[in-house]
């Protein structure tokens, strides 16, 4: 596939690079990056999602036709599951992502219910609502704060220097209910509304992967990437009611 | 990191990034409230002694006593602490935890340890910090108190507003009885039940009984209750807006509710209530 001379011109890159983690970026011109992506399933019964009574918050109870469900558990067409994070727990674990998460507060939700970032990726939270909100990440491992923020506030800029899973809530709307997953690899991706994910951008090699869904765990995959290539992966969570 | 953030924050104030670089680079377990060094070792045998039968062996707050008690005792391994003079997130200053032991926590039951030594109570503090390695970390930067604004009638009313506008009364409730409509759905960080203030009560405030005490409690935040900063979306002059009407919802004979009831003698009828916006 690859011609001997670029192998070797990679080689001395890698070695003359300082043979760092950057490295992997030095030799990307000479190797493809490949990728992963799945679908993530359940087997058995979950929980079956509540319908949320907005009434004490008119200004957002307007904004929904129907009533809002609890999202702990989200449940998409063939079994499949929402809002589950894939990443990368050993193998290369990626660079510094810069590029900003955004959560939103709208409708008295949070979109996303699950914000994925690395560790000292900037997050910004904003709000659409014409309710004041606070915002309460209940993290364990990092320092715990409470900001509020009133219709119109500007952004709530901060990130998050250790790996955890965070539950975020506002206090003032207790429904309200999301979280934070703070990684310490930049190689992530949530599940979407039909349980796919996709990891791109992974030099060639060997990878453990890990899937965390809030109710019913972790589980992790090994897989190997080739250059350019395309691995599947499929996650499967033993869903419980309760 | 976050104290990185501020200190950039406020880059043109040199006092302040001197005062910040003393202040972190003590060593995390030296202590020092008021002029009193206070010693761990010292501490612990008192804490065995007073504290243990709430706050645990372990610092966790569950020694044998906590079942009883609501709200729950502090749990000094997760390091989150209502009254401090930092910002939201940051660890309190030796003063604050020091200032806590020493005027308790009225409407809980904490209470105040003032026949302790100061000593005493400082070698206490010292003890607290060993339960939690996020002291190495050092505390925050005390918030900054510009001199308090004129308590005028304007200024209450400007107040009224901001209760209304960022939505105090949403758990403190209309009349600040601590009846709002989200005041019985309020949880702290362990999911244990937990009220609002009540100021109809007429009760000190948790953390302090001066204007200053209150002015720190919007701007810093309760960590660990439900109690946001308030610090990025007000600013100093409307904190002490706030300040000077929340002091009108107290029972207690103050300079501001004085200034008030009269004021409302000839005026209650301009006033819009407060609560849910009538659309």
């Amino acid at each position: 596939m690859q011609k001997p001379g670029f192998f070797v011109l990679a080689v001395v890159f890698l070695v003359s690079s300082g043979a760092s983690t950057r490295a992997s970026r030095f030799t990307a011109p000479m190797v493809a990056p490949g990728s992963v992506e799945g679908i993530i399933t359940y087997t058995g019964t979950p929980p079956k999602m509540k319908p949320i009574d907005m009434a004490k918050e008119p200004s957002c109870a307007k904004q929904h036709a129907t009533p809002v469900m609890t999202e702990s558990v989200g449940v998409g067409p063939g079994n499949t599951l929402e809002d589950v994070v894939v990443y990368v727990s050993a193998g290369d674990m990626g660079g510094a992502a810069t590029q900003p998460v955004t959560y939103e507060q709208k409708g008295c939700q949070y979109i996303p219910h699950v914000a994925a970032m690395e560790v000292n990726q900037p997050l910004e939270i904003y709000t659409r609502d014409q309710t004041s909100h606070n915002i309460h990440p209940m993290a364990k491992v990092n320092a715990e704060w409470n900001r509020s923020q009133p219709p119109g506030a500007p952004p709530i800029k901060v990130t998050y220097e250790k790996p955890e899973f965070i539950p975020v809530k506002c206090n003032v709307h207790p429904w309200m209910h999301g979280y934070f997953a703070v990684l310490s690899t930049s190689h992530y991706s949530v599940s979407d509304d039909n349980g796919k994910f996709s990891l791109k951008g992974l030099p060639p090699g060997k990878y453990t992967l890990t899937a965390w869904q809030e109710k019913f765990g972790t589980q992790t995959q090994d897989v190997t990437v080739s250059s350019g290539g395309t691995a599947k992966v499929n996650f499967t969570f033993k869903a419980t009611p309760y | 990191m976050r104290l990185a953030t501020l200190q950039k924050k406020f880059v043109s104030n040199l006092g302040v990034i001197l005062l910040a670089m003393v202040a972190t680079s003590l060593p995390a377990q030296q202590t020092r409230v008021g002029n009193i060094d206070g010693h761990a070792s010292a501490g612990k045998k008192e804490y065995r002694r007073s504290c243990v039968g709430c706050h645990g062996p372990d610092g966790d707050g569950l020694g044998e006593n906590a079942q009883w008690i609501d709200p729950k005792p502090r749990d000094f391994t997760a390091a989150v602490f209502k009254c401090r003079s930092t910002p939201t997130g940051t660890l309190p200053t030796d003063d604050d935890l020091g200032n806590t032991i020493h005027r308790g926590v009225v409407t809980t039951n904490m209470p105040s340890w003032l026949p302790l030594t100061g000593q005493v109570r400082a070698d206490l503090v010292a003890y607290i910090k060993t339960f939690s390695p996020r002291w190495s970390q050092g505390h925050g930067t005390p918030i900054t108190i510009p001199p308090e604004t004129p308590t005028t009638v304007e200024s209450m009313l400007r107040g009224r507003a901001l209760f209304q506008k960022m939505e105090c009364w949403k758990c403190h409730g209309p009349a600040g009885h601590g009846d709002g409509p989200s005041a019985s759905t309020l949880t702290d960080s362990k999911d244990n039940p937990i009220r609002p203030y009540n100021f109809a009560a007429g009760t000190r405030f948790k953390c302090g009984e001066t204007n200053q005490d209150l002015y720190r409690v919007f701007m810093t935040g309760l960590d660990g209750t439900p109690m946001p900063s308030f610090a990025d979306n007000l600013k100093p002059a409307e904190a002490w807006d706030l300040v000077h009407f929340l002091r009108t919802l107290q029972p207690v004979k103050t300079p501001e509710a004085a200034a008030w009831k009269t004021w409302l003698k000839s005026n209650a009828n301009s006033l819009k209530p407060i609560g849910p916006e009538t659309q």
